[in-house]
């Protein structure tokens, strides 16, 4: 699971080291990805498997839209217009799911992957095993894109300074409007593989949102392979919490481990600022 | 005097809601090296980010090469072969050497002749080649001027605007800088550089503009501003 986290923190977290914009709505393009692997599943009989692209592109739209439509119109505005605009974008996604959807939990059924393995005695759920392989796929891409491309370098060099990137002749309005496809494009994955094993329903983003963005404050804001390590660690922290202390608590104890982060470390754990 | 390379007139540049340019001119000929002189907050920095496209005048005009530029985006401007080296040389700091050095030759007409453009700007700061695969903000600020020069010739401009190259470095390095950009020239391109040294700034220039309170107060050959009692006026005082 902190695979899947940390991918969907690596899109949180691009978007904000590229532009200094949190994504409230992070957690409702989550949602939408599910749902477009779910109706993908429920109309035309793909699997989320086989949907994956599907669903990265139709976030990646999403996130175009969203920053031509939304963001770009706030950008120079004050702080809290930011906030409030990615915010009630979230609370207008979740609610127009919950019209057009309904409140339902919905679940794919038969998927091409079920059951589980055994690995060295410890059980895995295959979907599972699969989702996390296929996240850190997704991460290295990213990763590999980032920092290989002209176009990557291009968006490094957008996010470390603006007006120096606008001088070496990069477009950086259209740098911002490929961050948001980009970072959507994650939670697209992010989302179709999750839909392989877990309910749809409208409300399904916030918590996993809420430990993306403890996994991006744990790494750092704006450093994305920092939130690899820092989404596994709050897998692993949930996973473990849950064992030795009570499954209840589990989050609890995740939220305490960012808490502290927050006291004692407010850049994060691999921050540079 | 050879045809002019550019042209500003009647600049009016508001920065919020606060008026820093009145009616500023700038006018450079082709292989020229122009200095802008100036206390601070005269607003040389301010002229050189409006002919570069990074801020919008409110009024006037700018041309380059004979064609307006006044409004168009910066990435378009430097596309056109006019580079800006900013103030504090504004490298990307988590990047390296390299990639800063590559990213200057971003511009398609420049990406062609990059690899051959990289191995000039390194003939000229054999350092570069050493720290190449270093990160920027791990280089002595002189180093870092390099870097920022050599990263604005990278787009192989005709035009190379320099904001306070010599900012806080040692004699020896500003010396060093110093030939480096009369080689600059000396190669073709067109330079218009920022120093607050009076007598630096006129030692390198061919001509100066004087700043101050954000309007031209004049401009002419360095040696004549050398003598001017207006120029030290402005810059003493009384």
């Amino acid at each position: 699971m902190g695979l899947v986290y940390a991918l969907i923190a690596a899109g949180l977290s691009l978007i904000f080291g590229l532009m200094e914009v949190v994504n409230f709505a992070h957690g409702e393009f989550l949602m939408l990805a599910m749902y477009v692997a779910f109706f993908a599943w429920s109309l035309a009989r793909l699997d989320p498997l086989a949907s994956l692209p599907l669903a990265a592109l139709a976030l990646a739209a999403l996130g175009w839209a969203t920053y031509h439509g939304v963001i770009r119109r706030v950008l120079g505005g004050p702080m809290l217009a930011q906030i409030f605009a990615t915010f009630g974008l979230g609370i207008f996604l979740r609610s127009g799911a919950q019209f057009l959807w309904g409140v339902d939990f919905r679940t794919v059924k038969e998927p091409l992957l079920a059951g589980r393995l055994s690995v060295g005695g410890v059980f895995v759920g295959l979907p599972q095993l699969a989702a996390s392989a296929l996240a850190l796929g997704a991460f290295v891409g990213l990763y590999l894109f980032l920092s290989r491309s002209e176009t990557g370098l291009a968006l490094q060099a957008t996010a470390q300074d603006r007006q120096a990137a606008a001088l070496m002749g990069i477009d950086t309005d259209r740098m911002f409007a490929l961050g948001w496809a980009i970072g959507s494009a994650c939670v697209g994955v992010a989302g179709g593989l999750l839909a392989m094993f877990f309910y749809i329903f409208p409300e399904v983003g916030g918590p996993f949102a809420l430990l993306a963005y403890v996994a991006v404050a744990l790494g750092g804001f704006g450093n994305v392979p920092a939130t690899l390590l820092a989404g596994v660690l709050v897998g692993l922290t949930e996973v473990f919490a849950g064992l030795v202390i009570a499954p209840a608590m589990k989050y609890a104890v995740v939220f305490l481990l960012y808490l502290a982060v927050v006291l004692w470390r407010p850049q994060g754990l691999f921050g540079r600022f | 005097m050879a045809g002019l390379i550019l042209e500003a007139r009647g600049l009016d540049v508001l920065l919020g809601d606060y008026q820093v340019l009145w009616d500023a001119r700038l006018a450079v000929a082709e292989g020229e090296m122009v200095a802008l002189l100036g206390p601070n907050g005269a607003g040389k920095s301010t002229l050189l980010n409006t002919v570069s496209g990074l801020l919008r005048p409110r009024a006037g005009a700018i041309s380059f090469r004979g064609e307006p530029i006044a409004g168009l985006p910066a990435h378009r401007i430097v596309a056109r072969g006019l580079a800006h080296v900013l103030e504090r040389r504004r490298l990307f700091p988590y990047l390296t050497v390299e990639q800063n050095l590559r990213l200057g030759a971003y511009p398609a007409a420049a990406r062609a002749g990059r690899e051959a453009q990289l191995a000039r700007v390194k003939a000229l700061f054999p350092v570069l080649e050493a720290r190449g695969s270093q990160l920027a903000r791990t280089l002595s600020g002189g180093e870092q001027q390099m870097v920022a020069l050599a990263r604005g010739l990278m787009a192989q401009p005709r035009l190379l605007m320099i904001d306070e190259p010599f900012l806080g470095l040692a004699p020896r390095v500003v010396a060093e800088l110093a030939e480096a950009i009369r080689r600059i020239n000396g190669e073709g391109v067109t330079i218009v550089f920022i120093e607050q040294n009076v007598e630096l700034a006129l030692s390198l220039a061919t001509r100066g503009y004087v700043l101050e309170s954000g309007r031209v107060a004049l401009d002419g050959r360095s040696a004549d501003l050398l003598r001017s009692p207006e120029v030290r006026r402005i810059f003493l005082g009384g």
